[in-house]
């Protein structure tokens, strides 16, 4: 990290401890809390790190790239004197990063345009902009039934090895504004952060955005599996200093993938452990939900400046438990949630998204009139309302037999199949406009009765009821 | 005075330790630093100072000076709180934009009230009156919907000497004069008065009164009274944010003061932009004119997110103490008490429940036990009524805040995943929730209003119960196996479910329902089901009830008809009326 400045501050040889990922060194003074340090080892390499607790004579420290190697006589701390800081630049679009920071593509240095501290700084609630305008990702999961906005934080929740990546990198390569604005000349960033992933999955996305002629528009933070643990602390925040500065400061739209929250959260409990604090549920510390929130709600749009920033964080929920401190925290926090299930993803359903547990929050205020289209807000309510019935009337089949069914109820497993198959499902490259969704959505509608569509206005129904034009199934 | 008291000597997150601290006091504010971040002092042992800090402690040193203040924690009471928006110590957010852009930077200082901006000041007693504490000496319109009445502060008595004239005032200048026992006491505007501690009153009443939500769920189930209790409880995403909100919106209390303890800033910002535009339907006023909000938001600093449910509090007695009706959210009491979790955990003590600390039924008690009805020390009625939003973790009201709210409250919301999920809002479960407060507002109904409820909720409560019970037959033989009087109440349950209990906060017409609308609507549907009842015992079979176009009327009643044309109810009576009338006659022995 040979791009962090270091303005000659104290240097100490010499340590008092190491434990885990924690170092501790005596004897220093004028110490600061959360102050940047960088650690000579014992065989010339630099690491970096930063101060977690100080007092008069010791000072803890948190050491990204871990500390193996580090001897108690031979290492040398040297302490920064500010808090842990990237440069930010509008050329770092196009390149690739280490988890805090440092360029790895080979290519020299982004000249930078100024440093920003990676913690950031809370958005006064006063100045921010609520949002109200919806991006079309093309996939009628999102776009129909779990509308995201501008400014918005939808998290996917999903599960090992479930196509969470692939409808992920869909929505990033098709993602583009909705509605009244459609079309507007626009600066559209992609700000991609990694924390434990797989390299193939880091791959998977490079190889997405290229193809789609995305990458220049792109910046990626990698923390791969083996990389260090604890350094993915700092990359999903390393990532949204650079977000916040293309947002705020450039009036970029920006999109910020962070994946996989579950690693980042595992290295979080990692450090809570070494400090010896009173873990919370399955050993995460009680301050998960505030550490969580201090990296999502950097996220939104402030009056005035022309930029937003929009962020989809990625998380494997360990054993597909959404009740799992990492999912449930998250969704206290996120604006809904996108989930992804595995059932669906077995029936071969792509993308496999469970739309009951999930909800786009601001969606009510970016469909509708002028937005999308008239009747979607009301075409969302019946389709959760009617699929939310399968559920019963499919667990009832289980019992009696779907020959005992009414014929109503028939008609409604007629619905659900149509709902994940034509609705739900679509093809990986395709990409529907909000109106063959909305057409889709009244094809399969019209499966059911029109007595049963009780959230659907009259007019609504005269307008669309038993329309089947408009899309070509994969 | 503020003078050095010590020198920090540890930092660890919010929490500092400062050392050579001989004189101090327990929950005294202090301001640490260069920046002079402001603190709290909340633990002492020998010479050294635990100190919360409400500001991000990054880049703070040991050896930096800690500056006592020589009072607790206390806010500025006065002109200018109404319609402003704080942080957790009471800053304005507003004005920290203005200073420091539009993030929140650190050490940035503002006082809570302008200091600049007049009132029309307008006195209410005269030179050689005598004042009590609490007595209104004065008042200015503080907005339209609010005339800020000026209390002469708890402890300070004696015959005015001096009162200014009518006229244009700033909350600093000296108004009024009075001879104390002691000496001379000046006031001002403004006043001071410790976060933590309660704010006086001479007696309490018992809650009798509904506070009138518009809520159906609410009002006509589970209703909440005026100095009453309620706590909202729900997994993620069930709604306790819209619902906390639609009170905040639609309340008939006179003042609202809404907290948003460690939420999301666009939740915050919804209300800014919200508020000013929608028009309260008693007064035709903008809501804002009669709201306070606090925003501590989940990034805000832990420290003051403990703060901030204080802060709220103490604001909202204070116009209690003027005589009107508050109604105080916080959303959510549970990042309350994680940050209580979180603080206790940094000072190392020594944890109980699910690390939370031992003291947090305590707090959680002294919390809601600042709700009530009153009569103030100037001998009005004023109320407090406290709605407070919990987050369980998982949604499993098992959990330590869940539970220990629960002992502190009349009136419990509980909010169900499965009908979130269902897109069934309010997600209220009416088999889980239960207010305390039924009973008692039911004579408040019957005189002020001529609405008798109870024998319509007890009546509808019923055929919830039962469709709860018969559910679980259909699911296993499915609903033809049963009598047709038993799916008689499964539609009528539906009715009450689809028609009346689901009530969308989206819906321009359906977002409040007038008491009147609310009463007529239940009428109703419980008329619908009692004649139908008699035509079923008739041996008319269920599926002509089920196909009378009149369902479908009473299923759409709650945004066909406006508030302001609940008459027009009395058609759709008639038309149940000929259709049942009709099949009364074909099946009639
Ligand atoms: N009364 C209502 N009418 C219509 N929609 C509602 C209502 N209540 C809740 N909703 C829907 O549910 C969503 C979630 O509600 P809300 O934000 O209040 O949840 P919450 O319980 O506060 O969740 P969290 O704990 O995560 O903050 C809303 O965005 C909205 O779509
Ligand atoms: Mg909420």
């Amino acid at each position: 990290m040979s791009r962090v400045r270091l303005a000659g501050g104290q240097e100490v040889r010499g340590l008092a401890r190491v434990e885990g990922p924690l170092i501790a060194v005596q004897g220093v003074r004028n110490v600061a809390y959360d102050e940047l340090v960088e650690i000579v080892a014992p065989d010339g390499r630099r690491l970096h790190g930063r101060v977690l607790e100080v007092d008069e004579e010791i000072a803890v420290i948190q050491v990204f790239e871990g500390t193996a190697g580090l001897s108690i006589p031979e290492t040398r701390v040297r302490f920064a004197g500010r808090p842990l800081e990237i440069p930010v630049a509008a050329e770092m679009l196009g390149r690739v990063f280490n988890g805090v920071g440092t360029p790895i593509d080979g290519q020299p240095a982004p000249l930078p345009e100024r440093w920003a501290d990676v913690n950031g700084a809370p958005i006064n609630p006063t100045v921010r902009e609520y949002p109200r305008q919806y991006i079309a990702t093309g996939i009628s999961a999102i776009d129909g039934m779990n509308t995201l906005l501008r400014g918005q934080k939808l998290p996917i929740f999903s599960g090992n090895g479930l196509p969470h990546d692939q409808l992920a990198a869909q929505l990033a390569r098709q993602a583009r504004l909705g509605g009244a604005e459609a079309g507007a000349e626009e600066r559209f960033a992609i700000v991609f952060a990694a924390m434990g992933i797989k390299n193939d999955v880091a791959d998977f996305f490079r190889r997405s955005f290229a193809e789609s002629g995305a990458l220049v528009n792109v910046a990626m933070f990698l923390n791969l599996a083996a990389d260090p643990v604890i350094e993915r602390l700092i990359t999903p925040r390393a990532a949204l200093t650079l977000a916040e500065f293309l947002a705020f400061e450039k009036g970029m739209h920006v999109l910020v993938i962070l994946t996989d929250m579950t690693n980042y959260c595992e290295a979080l409990r990692q450090l809570s452990s070494a400090r010896n604090e009173i873990p919370g549920r399955k050993g995460y510390p009680g301050y998960l939900y505030s550490d969580l929130a201090s990296i999502y709600e950097r996220t939104g749009r402030i009056r005035g400046r022309g930029g937003s920033i929009t962020q989809v964080p990625i998380l494997t929920m360990p054993n597909d438990d959404i009740t799992h401190p990492v999912p449930d925290l998250t969704a206290f926090i996120t604006e809904g949630q996108i989930v992804v299930s595995r059932d669906l993803a077995q029936e071969g359903v792509y993308p496999p998204v469970a739309v009951l547990p999930s909800l786009s929050r601001l969606m009510k205020d970016g469909i509708g009139e002028g937005l999308t289209r008239g009747d979607h807000p009301h075409v969302a309510s019946q389709m959760y309302a009617a699929y939310a019935h399968v559920q019963d009337v499919k667990s009832l089949a289980a019992v009696i037999g779907e020959e005992e069914l009414t014929k109503v109820d028939r008609q409604y497993l007629e619905f659900g199949q149509a709902f994940e198959r034509q609705f739900i499902g679509q093809g990986l490259e395709e990409d529907r406009s909000i109106v063959q969704t909305l057409e889709a959505a009244w094809k399969v509608l019209s499966i059911l009765p029109q007595d049963e569509l009780t959230r659907l206005s009259d007019d609504e129904l005269a307008e669309h009821y038993g329309s089947t034009e408009g899309l070509a199934y994969t | 005075m503020v003078m050095q008291i010590g020198k920090v000597s540890w930092i660890s997150g919010p929490v500092i330790r400062a050392t050579g601290v001989l004189d101090a006091s327990m929950l005294e504010m202090v301001e640490v630093g260069n920046e002079r971040m402001v603190g709290e002092i909340i633990g002492l042992h020998g010479e050294t100072a635990s100190i919360q800090v409400y500001e991000e402690t990054s880049g703070l040193k040991p050896g930096a000076p800690v500056y006592g203040t020589g009072a607790p924690l206390s806010l500025e009471l006065g002109p200018g709180l109404m319609g402003g928006i704080f942080d957790g110590v009471q800053r304005p957010l507003a004005a920290l934009a203005a200073q420091s852009g539009s993030f929140i930077g650190r050490g940035v200082h503002a006082h809570a009230l302008d200091r600049e901006r007049t009132w029309p000041f307008k006195p209410a007693v005269q030179v050689g009156d005598t004042l009590r504490p609490g007595q209104v000496w004065g008042s200015v319109q503080e907005t339209p919907l609010i005339e800020h009445r000026l209390l002469a502060p708890p402890g300070v008595s004696g015959v005015v000497t001096a009162i200014a004239a009518a006229g244009e005032r700033t909350i600093e200048e000296h108004l009024l004069q009075v001879a104390s026992p002691g000496a001379a006491q000046d006031l001002t505007m403004m006043q001071s008065w410790p976060v933590r501690q309660a704010r006086p009153y001479a007696r309490r009443l018992a809650p009798r009164t509904p506070l009138i939500t518009g809520q159906r769920v609410i009002d006509t189930f589970f209703p909440l009274a005026k100095g009453g209790a309620a706590a909202i409880p729900g997994g993620f995403g069930a709604g306790k944010t819209v619902t906390q909100h639609q009170l905040a919106k639609w309340s008939d209390a006179d003042v609202i003061v809404y907290i948003g303890c460690g939420e999301r800033g666009n939740e915050i910002t919804q209300v800014l932009e919200e508020f000013p535009a929608l028009v309260d339907p008693r007064t035709g006023r903008p809501l804002m004119e009669r709201t306070i909000l606090i925003a501590n938001t989940s990034n805000m600093p832990v420290a003051a997110r403990e703060a901030s449910v204080y802060t709220g509090i103490t604001m909202a007695e204070y116009y209690r103490d003027m005589g009107y009706d508050v109604a105080l959210m916080a959303d959510s009491t549970s990042r309350w008490a994680e940050a209580l979790r979180e603080i206790s955990g940094r000072l190392e003590e020594m944890p109980a429940e699910e690390g939370f600390p031992a003291y947090l039924p305590a707090r959680l008690a002294a919390f809601y036990e600042r709700a009530g009805q009153v009569v103030t020390l100037s001998g009005e009625t004023g109320s407090l009524s406290i709605v407070g939003a919990v987050s369980p973790p998982g949604g499993d009201f098992s959990e330590p805040v869940v539970q220990h709210t629960k002992r502190f409250i009349r009136c419990f919301w509980a909010l169900d995943k499965d009908l979130a999920n269902a897109r069934h809002f309010p997600s209220v479960n009416w088999l889980e929730s239960y207010s305390e407060y039924l009973a008692d507002v039911q004579g408040w109904w019957r005189d002020n209003r001529r609405l008798d409820w109870k024998s319509l909720q007890s009546e509808a409560m019923t055929i919830l119960h039962r469709e709860a019970s018969l559910q679980q037959i259909v699911r296993l033989v499915g609903a033809d196996a049963l009598p047709d009087e038993e799916r008689l109440v499964l539609e009528v349950a539906r009715l009450l479910r689809e028609g009346y209990l689901q009530q969308s906060a989206l819906d321009e017409v359906d977002t409040y329902a007038s008491a009147e609308k609310q009463f007529r609507m239940l009428q109703l549907i419980i008329e619908f089901y009692h004649r139908a009842k008699v035509v079923i015992d008739y041996h008319c079979p269920i599926f002509q009830i089920r196909q009378l176009p009149v369902i479908t009327d009473l299923l759409r009643m709650k945004s066909r008809i406006a508030n302001d044309r609940v008459a027009e109810l009395d058609a759709l009576e008639a038309e149940i009326n000929r259709q049942i009338g009709a099949l009364e006659k074909d099946y009639r022995p």
